[in-house]
């Protein structure tokens, strides 16, 4: 009882709280000066035209190589707990669950026509970070999306874990190689204009941009299916 | 008036959040209501990059370089959400995976089972 009654004064403290800053809400009228530096900045300097994929790969790449690190230890770290020894592992679960149920023939037929064109989305979202909206990460999460389907259509369907893990290894180094290059050949670490920025608003424009997408989004994506997989008893 | 709503649906996301995080025993339950938090607080970060009529960040045909710093909206909360979801999702799968654990360990999902650490 008194727990209850300590629960609902949270709930209504934080909820008072709450109410003060949404009265005292003011809608902006005009851009704080970052993102207005930003907005001016990476259409001129960095020539990409979807601002937020400028930020995330050119001023604030750093961070985005940081986040790759923090997916890689999530991947890790998902292994480590839910690894253990494997026939200690199967033998506890296998007498209280059941064996997991075939997928009906409409999960299993749908998967067949939607996993492929899971696929062409995937690669149109990164491939056109740079231009509209999208990138590496939301790409990079519709891809871990069809192996999702393929997980739920067929349980027993297994990934070739050796392959994600070296085309992730892949594509992180070379994230990292494309972001020295930006030191040697341009003004710093992963600086975008190790690439000729082309012209504005073509495939083939703003530098490194496109190419640290895709890298990206091939570890993203890779990554986040690594993690699926490995919660499959 | 726009961002205001959205603000106010975040908030109350959160609230909701930790109202089950509170009231629920169940640690499924619980990672639920976590997850609520975390969608909540993006929406918020949204809300407040929110500018008056203005659009997305993504110069086109509709948005010239020239106008774009007086219509676009503020592109820094956009980009620290983006980053913030997939971490999020990286949060729930930790928790998740220690939830397995916890049931291979006990066989139930009840959080008073759990009782060793308890100050």
């Amino acid at each position: 009882m008194i727990r209850r009654a300590l629960i609902v004064l949270a709930v209504a403290l934080f909820g008072f709280m709450f109410a003060g800053l949404s009265v005292h809400h003011v809608e902006r009228q005009s851009l704080p000066p970052l993102g207005k530096r930003y907005v001016e900045l990476v259409p001129q300097e960095r020539g990409a035209p979807n601002v937020i994929t400028g930020i995330l790969l050119t001023y604030r790449a750093f961070d985005t190589l940081g986040e790759l690190a923090v997916l890689f230890m999530v991947a890790a770290g998902v292994g480590m707990v839910l690894g253990g020894r494997e026939g200690d592992h199967a033998n506890r679960l296998s007498d209280a669950t059941p064996p997991p149920r075939q997928a009906s023939e409409i999960v299993g037929t749908g998967a067949q026509i939607l996993v492929p064109l899971i696929a062409i989305f995937a690669v149109y979202i990164i491939a056109n970070g740079h231009l509209s909206a999208g990138g590496g990460f939301q790409g990079g999460a519709v891809v871990a999306s069809s192996a999702v389907l393929l997980l739920l259509a067929n349980p027993k369907q297994r990934f070739d874990q050796q392959m994600l893990a070296s085309t992730e290894a892949m594509a992180g180094v070379l994230f990292v190689l494309v972001g020295v290059a930006g030191l040697i050949f341009a003004n710093g670490f992963l600086d975008n204009r190790v690439l000729p920025l082309g012209q504005f608003g073509t495939f083939f424009s703003a530098g490194a941009i496109p190419l640290l997408s895709v890298l990206l989004g091939a570890k993203v994506g890779c990554e986040l299916s690594v993690i699926i997989d490995r919660f499959r008893t | 008036m726009i961002s205001t709503v959205v603000l106010v649906t975040g908030l109350t996301l959160i609230l909701i959040g930790i109202w089950g995080m509170l009231t629920h025993r169940n640690i499924l339950r619980i990672i639920i209501a976590f997850s609520l938090i975390g969608t909540g607080t993006h929406i918020l970060i949204v809300a407040i990059g929110y500018v008056a009529s203005g659009t997305a960040p993504i110069i086109d045909r509709s948005l010239s370089i020239a106008k774009a710093p007086m219509r676009a909206v503020d592109p820094v909360p956009s980009a620290l959400v983006v980053t913030a979801i997939v971490i999020g999702l990286a949060v729930t799968a930790i928790m998740l995976a220690f939830a397995i654990r916890l049931y291979q360990a006990k066989k139930t999902l009840s959080i008073d089972a759990f009782t060793e650490s308890r100050w």
